[in-house]
């Protein structure tokens, strides 16, 4: 196992702070991946018609079933009397629960407007909770963008289930944060090969398997974007395993065996159960390295995947990050990946977009990693860009996803050079 | 409050990014929270535009809430400028920032900047996209553009095309070659490919054609007004459409409406022989009123549909649409929830549906074939090819369009003379469509005793009230005899719906309660045509 850090890593690298303009989702966002992983859930948006538009745009309206994802629009009577808009919350919760008895959990989502009207959806769902339990549990959490920012709704989410979680004094693994069933069997199965167990899910598929936490409860993230996630269920007593997230075959290893340190698993045992799939790891993401060897990439901030995955693309992808920005930088989180990410590049925090893209057209960097509001206006200007959305909607933790991520990074490039080829001729 | 899965318009801020993407030398200034950017994906990704829309998001946080978001607008409005240097800038507020009331209308006036700012004021919670583009494009040309002397030879302005328009960009062209024929020149066409330059010389256009009311009527009113230019009615699409749009430019200009039509297929195509399975096949028709209302004419008097139902998501023009669906005896569906666009479909059981990129899901849902006329539409309805909707060409392009998704001619009667047969039948597809052909599975053909025989066999006890329930239900139900339903599966399926809706109408109005194949061919023959 080789986790020899550089010889100095980003940790203490000054972080370039900026303010201006984003360009970027709002928490809303993240309604559209939680949505798929919690079978039981609805997702009901108190906000405007601007919700709903982002929404459905973000998840590339993609409607064959009707979704469980909706927005109570706000209308010009709603915002003249909050009294009024709580009435018409309960009569259309009471609606869309009539109209779905497969949703036992449902989540009033706050957006901007609701935020700014100051309605108050905490008290909300505690009313709304007592009307349908015990067969429909309430919650809610904000998804606004003055809040949050893409994936921090996520994060939001799950801090607002923790508080609710239910007691227990045993000695368990908590996974936490959303990952598509196929990776998370992988990852279950991985842990169970380990010997370590019992593992719970946070947040689980079905609300009946909804984990319990306390004081023995010992958690390891899979995203990087779950800050106040991570506060709250310290606030529980649970115990937090930091560790690189488990992108790649190096971030894999690293992820699983903090985990497996602490559940007194051997050396041995842990070398012979991770070296078939760490060697299938290597040998899928050197199948591209070869393409991303040597060249340079920009992040611009989008999921705060951006730290974990610049690790991975300098120390197992041979690239160079020029600048990796990242909309929140939580060092207590990611802390583990800036040791191992070579010094070098500017590590940026927030956003002001127009200066950014100043500093990347300066840089020319082969691989731009931006939003979709930028990709093809900066190919149009002859950069080589990949949309940031797909890194958080495509499977990409674990040993068996680790070719699959590197092959997001070098398809534009591949493609970059196949159609120059067929421009020179 | 009202629940929302899925809309047909975006809030009325976007409108106002269609008018301002569509420009060159505007420069939009948005007081809006993060998040609010996703709207710049829609023109970056969807239409595949090759620029940013020109837009300054203030970007205000909860944190700057109780303290000065004013600011914000003002530092963002000002760098804006400083670095576009537009000729023009707009400002507003979305959603949110309409709630906090920061004026930037005023703010930026404050700001005392070297180019005209045209103040927004977009009701969020209350209008939609359309009307968002609508206001936009008037304000600018009311800011802007000024009465003047015309110009010598005949021009006029071409009104309503915006970015993520429906084949707006072929639309303008096609019809400034339609002009061209009739020898008018286009003075400017606006909001799509113009600038605020060319706007300010609007005034001295002869008249305006009108191309799209939905984004455009409100400027083609305040010219009128003020400038005293004519603005034509008629929108053309359809080859009858168009030859009207020319006369009423004719009359407007005195110039002569008869054209060079060498170029039309419509016609033809739709004359020809391969086409009579055209005649009478049922569509339903969705989408924004402007484009439903055009289709409706095409559909009946240029392809030989019937129109069986037709409706739209844009309220403000429900009054023009439900006369236009009164004249095909049809009741409009006024509605942007896509819901009961779905109900009314399957309802209606057409064998066509245009409409949206939303009707071509719920087309896939029921497994109805579905071209596109309308927005919204997705990124495979902005095609790479020269393909308008208005003028000649814009009628050639419907006809291949809206036969596309339709099993062939030629196929249809092979279908009809081997119906049922191992390879036409239901579950194979139409051909062209690449779908792979799956022989059918031939289930043993029961008789009525045997499987009468077989449920009471198999029945518990606790099923026997309810079944019995259900046979006296049956005794007096409309039902099909076991015979005559499979003689109705040896129909074509996209035949069928009709045979059996017909069929059990026939036997309805008779006081049959059970089906025979003889019902199924005495009202064969009631309804032949």
């Amino acid at each position: 196992m080789s986790l020899d850090a550089p010889s100095r890593g980003c940790r203490e690298t000054p972080v370039l702070k900026e303010r201006g303009q984003r360009e970027v989702f709002c928490g809303l966002t993240g309604i559209i991946w939680l949505h798929r992983k919690m079978q039981d859930a609805f997702f009901l948006v108190v906000g405007s018609r601007t919700c709903a538009h982002l929404l459905q745009a973000a998840a590339g309206v993609m409607i064959f079933a009707e979704p469980r994802f909706g927005t109570a629009i706000l209308e010009e009577k709603d915002l003249a009397g909050l009294a009024d808009a709580n009435a018409e919350l309960d009569r259309e919760v009471a609606r869309l629960l009539a109209r779905r008895p497969d949703i036992k959990q449902l989540f009033l989502v706050g957006s901007c407007p609701s935020e700014v009207i100051k309605l108050d959806l905490a008290r909300a769902a505690e009313r709304l909770s007592g009307e349908h339990a015990p067969h429909v549990r309430v919650y809610n959490y904000s998804g606004s963008g003055i809040e949050t920012t893409f994936t921090q709704g996520e994060d939001a989410c799950l801090a607002a289930m923790v508080p609710t979680l239910a007691a227990t004094d045993a000695r368990e693994l908590l996974v936490v944060g959303a990952m598509p069933d196929v990776v998370e069997d992988q990852c279950l199965s991985l842990l169970a090969q380990l010997g370590v167990g019992p593992v719970r899910m946070l947040p689980a598929r079905r609300s009946a398997d909804t984990p319990s936490v306390g004081a023995n409860t010992v958690f390891a993230l899979v995203q990087p974007f779950l800050g106040d996630t991570h506060a709250a269920l310290t606030r529980r007593g649970a115990t937090h395993l930091p560790a690189p997230f488990p992108f790649g075959e190096e971030g894999t290893t690293a992820w699983l065996w903090a985990v497996a340190q602490e559940f007194g698993v051997t050396r041995a045992h842990f070398e012979a159960v991770t070296a078939a799939p760490r060697a299938r790891a290597q040998k899928a993401v050197a199948a591209h390295a070869s393409t991303l060897n040597g060249k340079s990439v920009f992040f611009f901030p989008d999921s705060q995947l951006e730290i974990p995955l610049a690790r991975f693309l300098a120390r197992e992808c041979g690239m160079v990050p020029v600048e990796v920005g990242t909309p929140y930088l939580h060092t207590g989180i990611v802390g583990p990946d800036l040791d191992l990410l070579p010094e070098g590049p500017v590590i940026s925090e927030g956003q002001d977009v127009e200066k950014q893209l100043d500093r990347q057209h300066a840089a020319k960097p082969d691989l731009t990693v931006c939003g979709l509001g930028l990709a093809n206006p900066l190919e149009a200007k002859g950069h080589t860009t990949k949309w940031a959305i797909e890194l958080v909607f495509t499977p990409v933790h674990f040993y068996e996803q680790a070719g699959d991520l590197a092959g997001l990074f070098s398809r534009p490039l591949r493609r970059k050079a196949l159609l120059s080829q067929e421009a020179a001729e | 409050m009202k629940l929302t899965l899925w809309t047909y318009e975006g809030p009325p801020h976007v409108g106002a990014m269609r008018v301002a993407t569509g420009m060159k030398g505007l420069h939009y200034v948005l007081h809006a929270p993060q998040g609010d950017t996703y709207a710049d994906l829609l023109f970056t990704m969807i239409e595949r535009r090759n620029h940013r829309p020109p837009v300054t998001y203030t970007t205000f946080q909860a944190r700057d809430l109780g303290g000065d978001t004013a600011n914000l607008f003002k530092d963002a409005a000002r760098d804006a400028y400083n670095r576009f240097k537009p000729q023009a800038m707009i400002v507003g507020a979305s959603c949110t920032a309409e709630l906090i009331q920061d004026d930037p209308g005023g703010l930026a006036e404050a700001l005392d900047l070297p180019c005209p700012v045209i103040p927004l004021d977009l009701p969020s919670y209350q209008r939609k996209e359309n009307f968002g583009a609508d206001e936009t494009f008037h304000q600018i040309v009311r800011a802007l553009a000024k009465p003047m002397p015309r110009t010598e030879e005949i021009t006029c302005n071409i009104l309503g095309a915006t970015a993520l328009g429906f084949r707006h960009r072929d639309d303008v062209a096609e019809v400034t070659k339609l002009l061209a024929l009739m020898g008018i020149k286009v003075n400017v066409a606006a909001p799509l490919g113009s600038t605020p330059a060319e706007i300010a010389r609007m005034g001295q256009a002869h008249f305006n054609v009108l191309l799209y009311p939905e984004t455009g009527e409100s400027a083609a009113r305040y010219l009128e007004r003020s400038c005293g230019q004519p603005w034509t009615k008629v929108v053309p699409i359809g080859v009858g459409a168009t030859r009207d749009f020319l006369h009423e430019v004719a009359g407007i200009t005195g110039l002569s409406p008869k054209v060079d039509e060498s170029g039309l297929r419509l016609p033809w195509w739709s004359a020809s022989v391969d086409s009579t399975y055209l005649t009478g096949k049922r569509v339903f028709i969705f989408g924004d009123a402007t484009h439903v209302m055009a289709a409706a004419r095409i559909a009946a008097t240029e392809i030989g549909f019937e129109v069986v139902g037709m409706g739209c998501y844009n309220r403000e023009f429900a009054r023009p649409m439900r006369a236009a669906a009164k004249a095909y005896g049809l009741e409009a569906l006024i509605s942007d929830d896509y819901l009961d666009v779905e109900d009314a479909i399957a309802a209606a059981a057409p064998e066509l549906i245009l409409g949206t990129q939303q009707e071509r899901h719920i087309g896939k849902r029921l497994g109805i074939p579905c071209a596109v006329i309308s927005s919204p539409v997705h990124v495979q309805d902005f095609p790479a090819r020269y393909s308008p909707q208005m003028g000649f060409e814009g009628a050639n392009v419907i006809f291949d369009t809206w036969i596309h998704p339709l099993v062939m001619g030629l196929e249809e009667h092979l279908l009809t003379m081997f119906r049922e047969d191992f390879e036409f039948h239901d579950e194979a597809g139409a051909s062209h469509h690449g779908a792979k052909a799956t022989a059918r599975t031939e289930a043993p053909v029961e008789t009525a005793e045997a499987s009468g025989g077989d449920i009471f066999e198999q029945m518990t006890p606790e099923d026997a009230p309810q079944m019995a329930e259900a046979a006296v239900l049956e005794a007096v139900a409309l039902h099909w005899l076991p015979e005559a339903e499979r003689e109705l599966k040896k129909i074509p399926f996209f035949v069928r719906g009709k045979a059996k809706r017909n069929t059990e109408s026939y036997a309805a109005d008779r006081g049959v309660v059970a089906i025979s194949v003889e019902t199924l061919y005495e009202a064969k023959a009631h309804y032949a045509r």
